[in-house]
Formats: structure tokens, C-alpha cells, sequence
């Protein structure tokens, strides 16, 4: 894998950032990968579209931007509609069904996998902010570009104290990534 | 058989570079005996020199830390107070004092002043406020009083402006040892001098200083010695006054004393106890 | 301390690179993209026992940084395009007085607030010349995470070794990238500091250069009495206005940079050794080039990159020397045309082509690559 490029959109306060940062983390510090991590900052992170990106490959980065994601997760519609534009061909394009609908085309191949990542995470979690762990755990289970037990790992090292909430939420996403994709 | 009588030295030399007296300043000119008055509380206190740090920004007061005979450093017009938090922060052994002029510590560099005293970092700051841009040759400053004549408000203009009390600006802003006087109080002011190095805190002591040459001659005020006369008639020692009731008016009531004396954790101690809570 | 990894962003793995090479102050003042540096140091520096302070602007930050070196402490501030502006009389005051500091420098959008969220290299010939008068500094170019601690760490030996503010110059992207960060066992890194004044102070001279141009340092605080002023100054440190001393001085300031350029300049040569067309970049259009290189030698295209790790002192030696290598240089940089004049200057006669950006996007990967082609097809 010489370069894989995933892209996150969302509002302010979903978590996006934090979400490609546990995903950088997991990728480089644990599973030895060449990975950058940017993000929107300024008045365009704190409302409005939010979007936080990863390039990850087994070699060195060069440009260290996302060009054309190979995924696209989207959890608002304002982030759906900005950010849409440049998935690539054959690409996975991840909604929140709750949150966004499929609006204009979209390029060829792309295959669409609807979750209700916040109703899951607000429902099962108990807390809608694990909407971006259990979207994390759904990335995994449809891309396979990081592996569970990395996932598990960081997330103990990193919030000892919600280790609980958040492993139940990565599970949930894993489980619900899976049947997405077992409906494909 | 005859003897050459002993050269006479003056006591406070021993703090002085002698090799670069004479000094630049005017005959009149009050900067010399502030000069002094720093030496003086210096030597009273009987501090160590060498950890004596003297920090002055741009003008003819500006050149006084140049005259001292220690570690002593010219900076750029009017960040003396930031340079001296630089140096107080990164060694808070060295007793560090700011000589600077109305001008270079009001106008240019009023907003460091401000902010030194509202973190009341210990400083000594010692002002010595001419009422006019004396090295420039002449023009309103911050503390030039409203109607004063100068190069940039020559008659029959006048300064459209109004002034400063910078007793009361220090005091406002949280200094915590607050003093002034002019030049003619000499024994007070070195007292005032020497409470404010003491002070652990940032003190500020005004000296209101005669600039015969600029601010004396446009608004006729007569020589030096006329000034300086003129201070001793219009002084009107008020110790323990409210800061805002420290007035001054140049022609009529110049209100001198120490205004301020409180107690506030000063801001290099309560650096020092972050690092000791966080140190690994 | 032994070996650290982080996943971390550039302007973090700076202020590591900072407590690295033995920081102890911080002077700063929050701006956009360069606020991680402070929030970082706020936290750190007391853990190392240093002193983190937020100034009331970034005038008094500069100048604070200045006083923090005169005790010998280790000293920096770090900030944006507007607050160089600011700092830029001071720093002609540490250049005059010799004073040891770093400034980094996250470079955002401009002129004016610009775009504070967005990257740009707008800073480069404010860096060099941005002071009155002339004089030199030395200003640093990374290109990532790693490289935003190890230029630093470089940039305090740099200061140390030759009395001068040294510039990290990283624009937005590099600064707010997040990227492996391996921080060194502390005993595997080479740390410098400044010579001292020694011998007995009453014949002390504290600003009397050694052979090397470079005159020892006496401290506030130590046995040494000196005074230190912005004004033109002889060996005592006095002000003068001697048309003597002013050339002598002046010219030291300047050669004791120009003179060690060779051991300042720091370069990547990347795909030079047949290249006919040869990219000069730095920072993140750099990573761009890189990428645009190896498309274009798929291609059978001859191209390759001088990444400028140092922009000032400027490489004009190596860039003379590209100048007879190739047949075609492309200056690809965040602006409108900063280090292409100096390029243009030391490479001429060979045809030298901007690629100009000045905006938050950098040149992308395919436009240097359509660019390459163009100039091949020539």
C-alpha cells in the first residue's frame, strides 16, 4: 500500500479531529505505518464543516494532503455537501443515516454504507460522544486499514478512564460496519 | 617640601564608569542627581553590585543604565520593563532596575508598564519624568500638561492633549509600591529607591526631573537652577495619600510621598511554586 | 531522558525540540497557527523548571527573550507573520547585541491578518531583511514533524554557536501536521552553548571577536561588568558614532554568518545525480515536488529537487553549482516569488521558472508534475 487516503467530515463538536488523531495514533505509534494526520482549523472547525484527514501507506508520505480519499466518512450534511467532491472512483463514502442523505451524483463504483453511528452511540453507548469511536470501529470493519486490536490498544492507553464506554462503542461500530457490509 | 593634595573621589563612584564621564546630559538637567539617588540606595542597602541589573530603554534617561558600572543594557524605546521581565523571570537572584524617561516608559511603552504592574513582577522601576522628549530635541510626551509648549506644540498652539499622573496610572494598574518626588527631595526619594528594591514586587517611583534645555526654554520656565527652585516651592509632601489624590500641576502643587506599600504575591515566587508543583 | 515516540503535530514537536535542546524560557503571545507552541510550553516548561510567561503583546515577548539569553538561559518566543512584524526592531536589537534566541515562526496567509488557518511562505525575505540595517540571521526550512524538532534543536545550537536569532521558518501545514515524532535518547543529541567570557574582568572587552569573529559572552548577574546597547558600540560595548567602528562592526555581524555558510547550510539532494530538470522547494511544496519527481521519472523525465533545509544564509554556492548541473530550474514556493530572486541571482544564465502560490493550498503534486512536462517538452 503505497498511499490510502481517508477523509472525515463533520460539525464542530462530532469529534472528527479526535477521530483521525486515535486513528493516527493506532496506525503509526502501534501498527509502524507512514502516517499524516491535518485538519480545518479556525471558524471553519468550530461550526459550519468540519474536516479532519489521514494518509496512510506503507512507505514514506510525500504530499501530506488528502488529493482524492479513498474514504469518505461524512456526519453532517453541510460536511457531505463540501467535502464530497473528490472521492475517488471505486471509492467507500460512510454516512450517518440519521444525519445525511445521498444528494447528486457520485462517482462511479463508489459503495455507500449508511450507519446510524450517533442513535448507536446515543442509544447503546449512552453518550453521543462516542459517535466517532464507533465510527471508528465501522471504518475497521469496512476498510480493514487498521486492525481491532490496534483500535482496543489505544484506545485503554489513551483514556484509561473511559476505556469502558469506548470499547463498547468500538464494538458496536465493528458490528454494525460488518452487517453494513455483509448487505453489500 | 610640598605634597600634592589627595584627589577627592566622589563616594558614589565606586558604581560608575569612569571612563565614560563626563555624562551626555545638559547642564540642569536633573538625570545626574536621580543617577545618584539610585547609586546611593544601592550602597545603603549594600547590595552585592554585580547582581545588580540596570535595564533602561531609548531618550536621556535612556542612557543612564550606560553609566553603571554592572551588568547594564540599552534596549529599544520603551521595551525596557519587558526586557527586565525577561531577565527577572529567567533569574530571579538578580535585583533588576528600569531608569527610564515619561516618554520611553508612558507613551511607547506604556503598555508594558501596565502589564508589569498588573503581574507585579519585582522590579524596581525608577521614572524619571521630564515632562517633554528631551533627546529629540523637544516635543510633548504622555505627561506634558495640556497648553505646555514643545516642537511638536509650539506657541501659539499648545499641547492639544492631556496627561498622564503616572502615580495614579502604577497604582491603577497594581503596582505595588508607588512613589514620587522630584529631584530637590533627594534623601526621600534614595529612601523611596531603596524600599522599592527592597520591595518584593513591582515598585514604581516617579522623579519628577528639569529638562531646561527642551521643556524650561519653550514654555519659560528659566535654568536649571530656577527649575529646580521651583520644585522645592511647589512640592507638597503627602505621604500615605490616595494615589488619585496625588496631584500634579506643574505651576502650582506637585503632591510627593509613597502612595502605595501593600502586599500581593509577587509573580517570579508564583512562577517558582508552579514549578515546584509540576516539576518532574 | 531515554527515547520518546509521539504521534504529534509540528508545532509541538518544536517546543520539544526547544525543551530538547535545553530551553528554559518562553516568551510568548497566542496567535494563529503558532498558539500549540505556548499552550505546549505552558505545561512543559515548569516540568523542566523553566518559565513559561504570555506577554501583552509579542513586542515585549521578543524583548523578554532577549533579556531571558543575557542571564544565560536559553531563551525563545514563537509566533505568526503579523507578530514578526511586530518583534522585527528587536530583533535588530539581538542581532546588534549579539544575543542568542530562536524564533519560530509558523508562516500563515498574508499580507495584513491574511488567512490565519492557512499556510503560506510569505515570510522568507521578511526573516532576512525585515530589520533596518544589515545584517544577517540564519532561518531554518523543515518539511515535517521530525524535522520541526530536530531544526530546532539545530536552531539553538546555531544561536549559541554564533550569537545570532535563528529563524525557524515552517509554514502552516508543516506546523499543524501531525506525523511520528521520534524524540531522541537525551545523551544521542549534540547540544551546544555559547562560548563564555573568561579571564579577569578588569581587562574584559565584551565585544572584542576571537579569531572566529565571535565575541565570548559575558552574562547579567556574573563577575563581568559590561554594558550592552543597540547603538554602534567598539570593543568596550560604548556607543560611538566613529565611521571606523561602524564599518568594522557591521561587517563582522554580517561575516561571521557569510563566513561559516558552509557549515550552516543544510541541503537535500534528491534525484539531482542526471537530472536535467532540477526542482528547488522547501517546506510542504517540497513533499509536493518529491511526489511530482517520481511521477515524472516514471515517466522517463530527468528531474530531481535541491530541498533547501537552509534559506538563509542562502545556499548560492550550491545553487551556482545546480546552475551547471541542469538545464532547466523550477522554484516552487508558497508565494509570489521570494527565493526564486535569490535563485535567479546565483544560477543565472540557466532558465529559472516560478511556480508561485501564494495561497493555503500548496503547489500540488500534479501541477509541479504538469509543469515538469512542460518544461521538457520545451
Amino acid at each position: 500500500m503505497s498511499r490510502y487516503e481517508i477523509r472525515i467530515g463533520g460539525f464542530g463538536g462530532q469529534g472528527v479531529v479526535t477521530m483521525a488523531v486515535v486513528l493516527g495514533e493506532t496506525l503509526s505509534l502501534i501498527e509502524k505505518k507512514f502516517v499524516v494526520q491535518t485538519q480545518s482549523y479556525g471558524p471553519e472547525a468550530r461550526g459550519g464543516a468540519s474536516k479532519s484527514e489521514i494518509v496512510v501507506g506503507d512507505v514514506e508520505i510525500d504530499y501530506p494532503k488528502v488529493m482524492e480519499p479513498d474514504v469518505f466518512i461524512a456526519l453532517s450534511r453541510a460536511a457531505y455537501l463540501a467535502y464530497i467532491k473528490g472521492l475517488k472512483e471505486n471509492g467507500v463514502l460512510i454516512i450517518d443515516e440519521d444525519l445525511v442523505e445521498i444528494e447528486g451524483d457520485l462517482p462511479n463504483g463508489v459503495k455507500v454504507y449508511k450507519i446510524p453511528a450517533t442513535r448507536i452511540a446515543e442509544q447503546e453507548v449512552g453518550s453521543k460522544q462516542a459517535t466517532n469511536v464507533v465510527m471508528l470501529g465501522v471504518l475497521c470493519a469496512i476498510t480493514k486499514i487498521v486492525t481491532n486490536e490496534g483500535l482496543v490498544q489505544r484506545i485503554e492507553e489513551r483514556w484509561p478512564r473511559f476505556k469502558e464506554s469506548n470499547l463498547k462503542a468500538l464494538e458496536l461500530g465493528l458490528k454494525a460496519g460488518e452487517a453494513a457490509l455483509a448487505g453489500q | 617640601m610640598t605634597t600634592t593634595p589627595p584627589i577627592l573621589k566622589h563616594p558614589m563612584l565606586k558604581y560608575i564608569r569612569e571612563d565614560r564621564m563626563p555624562a551626555i546630559y545638559c547642564p540642569g538637567c536633573s538625570i545626574g542627581i536621580v543617577t545618584q539617588m539610585i547609586a546611593r540606595a544601592i550602597d545603603n542597602l549594600g547590595l552585592d553590585f554585580s547582581k545588580v541589573v540596570i535595564v533602561s530603554g531609548i531618550g536621556c534617561t535612556g542612557r543612564t543604565s550606560g553609566y553603571f558600572k554592572t551588568g547594564t543594557i540599552h534596549t529599544t524605546h520603551g521595551r525596557a520593563v519587558a526586557f527586565a521581565e525577561g531577565v527577572k523571570v529567567a533569574n530571579p537572584e538578580l535585583e533588576v532596575i528600569v531608569v527610564s524617561g515619561d516618554g520611553d516608559i508612558a507613551a511607547i511603552g506604556g503598555n508594558h508598564l501596565i502589564h508589569a504592574c498588573r503581574r507585579n513582577i519585582d522590579l524596581t522601576i525608577v521614572c524619571i519624568n521630564n515632562n517633554i522628549y528631551g533627546m529629540t530635541g523637544g516635543q510633548f510626551g504622555p505627561t506634558t500638561e495640556h497648553g505646555r509648549f514643545s516642537q511638536t506644540s509650539p506657541r501659539p498652539i499648545g499641547n492639544p492633549e492631556y496627561p498622564f499622573n503616572l502615580v495614579q496610572l502604577a497604582a491603577s494598574s497594581g503596582a505595588t509600591f508607588v512613589a514620587r518626588w522630584t529631584a530637590t527631595q533627594a534623601r526621600r526619594a534614595t529612601a523611596s529607591i531603596e524600599k522599592g528594591i527592597a520591595k518584593k514586587g513591582l515598585s514604581f517611583i516617579e522623579v519628577v526631573g528639569a529638562c531646561p534645555t527642551a521643556f524650561g526654554r519653550m514654555n519659560r520656565l528659566g535654568d536649571g537652577l530656577d527649575m529646580h527652585r521651583h520644585f522645592l516651592k511647589v512640592a507638597e509632601i503627602q505621604n500615605g495619600l490616595p494615589p488619585h489624590e496625588a496631584e500634579f500641576d506643574y505651576d502650582r502643587r506637585i503632591v510627593c510621598g509613597e502612595f502605595v506599600n501593600i502586599e500581593k504575591d509577587e509573580y517570579t515566587a508564583v512562577l517558582k511554586q508552579m514549578q515546584e508543583k509540576l516539576r518532574k | 531522558m531515554p527515547e520518546r515516540i509521539m504521534f504529534t503535530m509540528g508545532d509541538i514537536a518544536s517546543a520539544e525540540g526547544a525543551l530538547s535542546a535545553g530551553c528554559k524560557y518562553f516568551g510568548g503571545y497566542p496567535i494563529t497557527p503558532a498558539t500549540e507552541i505556548a499552550e505546549w510550553m505552558a505545561l512543559r516548561m515548569p516540568e523542566v523548571g523553566g518559565s513559561f510567561v504570555q506577554y501583552e503583546d509579542e513586542i515585549a515577548s521578543i524583548t523578554s527573550v532577549i533579556g531571558a539569553s543575557w542571564t544565560g538561559v536559553k531563551s525563545m518566543t514563537a509566533t505568526s507573520g503579523p507578530g514578526v512584524s511586530l518583534m522585527l526592531e528587536a530583533i535588530g536589537l539581538a542581532v546588534m547585541t549579539e544575543t542568542p534566541l530562536v524564533l519560530v515562526n509558523i508562516m500563515r496567509g498574508g499580507p495584513s491578518t491574511g488567512q490565519p488557518t492557512r499556510g503560506q511562505q510569505g515570510d522568507v525575505m521578511q526573516a532576512k531583511w525585515g530589520s533596518h540595517g544589515d545584517y544577517q540571521i540564519i532561518a531554518l526550512t523543515p518539511a515535517s514533524v521530525q524535522e520541526m524538532f530536530d531544526q530546532t534543536v539545530q536552531a539553538f545550537n546555531l544561536s549559541e554557536r554564533y550569537r545570532v536569532p535563528v529563524f525557524v521558518l515552517a509554514d502552516e501545514t508543516v506546523g499543524h501536521m501531525r506525523e511520528r515524532l521520534v524524540i531522541p535518547d537525551e545523551k544521542d543529541l549534540k547540544i551546544e552553548y555559547r562560548k563564555l567570557a573568561t579571564g579577569d574582568p578588569a581587562d574584559f572587552l565584551p565585544f572584542k571577536p576571537d579569531d572566529d569573529l565571535i565575541p565570548p559572552m559575558a552574562l547579567l548577574g556574573s563577575k563581568y561588568q559590561f554594558y550592552a546597547t543597540g547603538l554602534t558600540h567598539d570593543y568596550r560595548g560604548y556607543p560611538t558614532d566613529k565611521e571606523d567602528v561602524q564599518l568594522e562592526l557591521v561587517a563582522r555581524l554580517n561575516n561571521k554568518i557569510l563566513h561559516n555558510a558552509d557549515k550552516i547550510i543544510d541541503l537535500e539532494r534528491f534525484m539531482l545525480d542526471d537530472a536535467e530538470i532540477a526542482v528547488v522547494a522547501y517546506g510542504t511544496p517540497s513533499r509536493s515536488a518529491r511526489k511530482a519527481i517520481k511521477e515524472a521519472r516514471e515517466a522517463g523525465i530527468k528531474a530531481g529537487m535541491l530541498r533547501l533545509k537552509t534559506v538563509w544564509p542562502f545556499p548560492e554556492d550550491a545553487l551556482a553549482d545546480l546552475a551547471s548541473e541542469v538545464k532547466h530550474i523550477i522554484v516552487a514556493e508558497q508565494n509570489f516569488g521570494q527565493v526564486y530572486y535569490m535563485v535567479k541571482a546565483a544560477a543565472a544564465p540557466t532558465p529559472i521558472h516560478l511556480m508561485a502560490k501564494p495561497a493555503g493550498m500548496p503547489q500540488l503534486p500534479h501541477e509541479i508534475l504538469d509543469k515538469i512536462r512542460e518544461i521538457d517538452s520545451l
